[in-house]
């Protein structure tokens, strides 16, 4: 976003400055991998609400923003930790209870419509999803789309291929971009400026970046630039995308961040046993959040309640990139 | 002749779907017995398989199973860990697209092959909310043959759809083409019971294979739509061979087969 030579500023003055109330958000990884939850966790803790995100496959992250009534509208195509909660729990409970406002995609859509954005063209087209309900039943209705200027007038569209039936299709799908007021990702490693080098699956993360006004990089290495410099084929998004900057080591801890260490199946499994609990008098899911998000002032102190036990537990092994033989629940 | 050996229900559908699998194909996988019989038929009968994954890593070498399709486990020594972009392009490019295969699971499914993913109930107001498409609209719209997995159950195998989320044939016959589609979707279908497969020229969905021990009339039973059996016949329970590899060699500690 700016040329600044440093853009390294305390998560919480990051989260202040660039999510507001209302604004339209995504977060990088994928269900289990790589979610900024430092972010996500600020973004509990500053009570920050009425939040529109935009997700492909999004796992921890997501649920956590829910369940913290921090979202109010929803552009999803899959929402689920891996064997904890092979579906997002407060996702699912929002949804059978009415509680936010969803519109669902396919995931190569959703990605298609973050490279849109980060292009610079109105949409892209897919052959995906022809005669599936994706495309007859709009989430968004037509005249909340038509009285707010930040959301498309159409979820997408459906045209003849206008090159004839060149490639053999006869129709395309059209999806249009997305332009995030902001985009928090977590990587290994990004220098002062902003430039980032993740490591295995950068999932949808670059297009993200580079479809949003704002973006907030949280990483476990804060390195010099020289260091990125000297192998700038490994570094995927440039400093001139990036806003802010914060060194979180474990950043995306409870998920995955290869090379340095997996998820916690046995934090996630006690986050799905709270999140699913119906019981108002035990509350187990308040309960959760005040003693692992509120109850903190920041990452680090979260980290502290988690214990060094767990963080050992998960410790990746250099060779394979993820904690070999661990007890996975 | 080898002599039968007993074995699970898991067991026998892991290596119907290995069995679908021909050496060379690109499998696209889930996580779970999908993956599992990605690597059966890796080990058994298609040793040149490709196991590659949405999330973009191809050909990971799987030192221990994956719990999730972003799980670490994928990563370590692919062939590239590329975008999510490229992993729907692969499938759709006119080189490799039509040498994938893919393994879906689904809540529910029609005589047709098309999938739901999303919900039970109104879409709206649904009783029960699953994940979502994921990229389970794009595989079933854009790979020339799917294999689905499912539990054989009259609520799973319903005359209509709660959500159309992954299409099929649509409405069979040609409509699937009509409509804009390229030919592909959901073209077997492996249950705990036995093999469906899809009629190339109706679309419907007919029993092909039910297990020993198991008659069309049971599988009859748990469908709720009707279903051609009358060119069905009984499968050829896993051998010996088959049943080694996959215990001793995909899942030695048995974290799917249970």
């Amino acid at each position: 976003m700016t040329n600044s030579l440093n853009k390294v500023i305390p998560l919480k003055q990051a989260i202040e400055q660039y999510v507001k109330n209302g604004s339209h958000i995504s977060i990088g990884g994928f269900t289990l991998n790589r979610n900024p939850m430092a972010a996500v966790y600020e973004i509990i803790r500053q009570n920050i609400h009425d939040l529109h995100l935009y997700a492909h496959s999004n796992g921890t992250g997501l649920d956590e923003l829910i369940g913290a009534g921090c979202i109010s509208k929803l552009e999803i195509a899959y929402a689920g930790i891996g064997k904890a909660a092979p579906t997002c729990i407060r996702f699912a409970k929002a949804i059978q209870n009415n509680e936010i406002i969803f519109e669902d995609y396919s995931n190569y859509m959703m990605s298609l419509r973050f490279m849109a954005g980060s292009m610079g063209v109105p949409f892209l087209p897919t052959l995906s999803g022809i005669g599936s309900d994706i495309l007859s039943k709009w989430g968004f209705s037509k005249s909340m789309r038509k009285s707010d200027p930040k959301i498309v007038d159409e979820k997408l569209k459906i045209i003849d291929n206008p090159f004839g039936t060149w490639t053999g299709a006869s129709k395309v799908v059209l999806v249009p971009a997305i332009n995030p007021d902001i985009t928090i990702i977590h990587v290994q490693k990004a220098d002062a400026m902003g430039t980032c080098s993740i490591q295995g699956l950068p999932f949808a993360d670059i297009e993200q970046v580079k479809a949003s006004k704002n973006v907030i990089v949280t990483c476990e290495k804060l390195v010099d630039k020289e260091e990125l410099r000297l192998n700038p084929d490994l570094n995927q998004i440039p400093f001139i995308h990036v806003s802010a900057v914060c060194h979180i080591p474990l950043g995306a801890y409870p998920s995955a961040v290869f090379g340095h260490y997996d998820y916690d199946s046995q934090y996630l499994r006690q986050y799905a046993i709270a999140a699913k609990d119906q019981d108002k008098n035990q509350d187990k899911f308040k309960k959760y959040q005040d003693k692992y998000i509120y109850g903190v002032k920041d990452h680090e102190a979260f980290l502290n309640i988690v214990g060094q036990e767990r963080i050992d537990a998960i410790k990746a092994d250099p060779r394979t990139g993820y904690a070999v033989n661990m007890k996975r629940d | 002749m080898e002599t039968i050996q007993p074995y699970t229900p898991k067991e026998i559908m892991t290596i119907m779907a290995a069995r679908e699998i021909k050496n060379g194909d690109i499998v696209f996988s889930g996580t779970g017995i999908s993956m599992l019989a990605a690597m059966a038929a890796k080990n058994i009968n298609a040793p040149d398989s490709v196991i590659f994954f949405e999330t973009g890593a191809i050909d990971s070498l799987l030192e221990e199973l994956p719990f999730a399709v972003a799980d670490p486990r994928i990563m370590y020594w692919a062939a590239s860990n590329s975008r999510l972009t490229d992993s729907f392009a692969t499938m759709q490019n006119p080189i490799t697209g039509q040498r994938v295969i893919a393994i879906l699971g689904a809540a529910q499914i029609d005589v047709y092959g098309n999938l739901n993913t999303t919900c039970i109930g109104d879409y709206f107001s649904p009783e029960i909310r699953f994940s979502g498409s994921g990229g389970g609209c794009d595989v079933a719209s854009f790979v020339p043959r799917c294999i689905a997995f499912m539990q054989h159950e009259k609520r799973k195998f319903v005359k209509k759809l709660d959500y159309l989320t992954s299409p099929g044939q649509l409405g069979g016959g040609n409509s699937r083409i009509a409509a804009g589609l390229r030919p592909g979707g959901v073209s077997a279908v492996v249950t705990n019971l036995g093999l469906m497969r899809i009629d190339k020229d109706t679309g419907k969905m007919y029993l092909d294979k039910f297990y020993p021990g198991i008659t069309p009339e049971k599988i009859l039973e748990n469908t709720e739509f009707i279903m051609d059996v009358s060119k069905a016949t009984q499968a050829d329970p896993p051998t010996q061979t088959e049943l080694k590899i996959l215990r001793e060699e995909c899942d030695p500690q048995r974290l799917i087969l249970g």
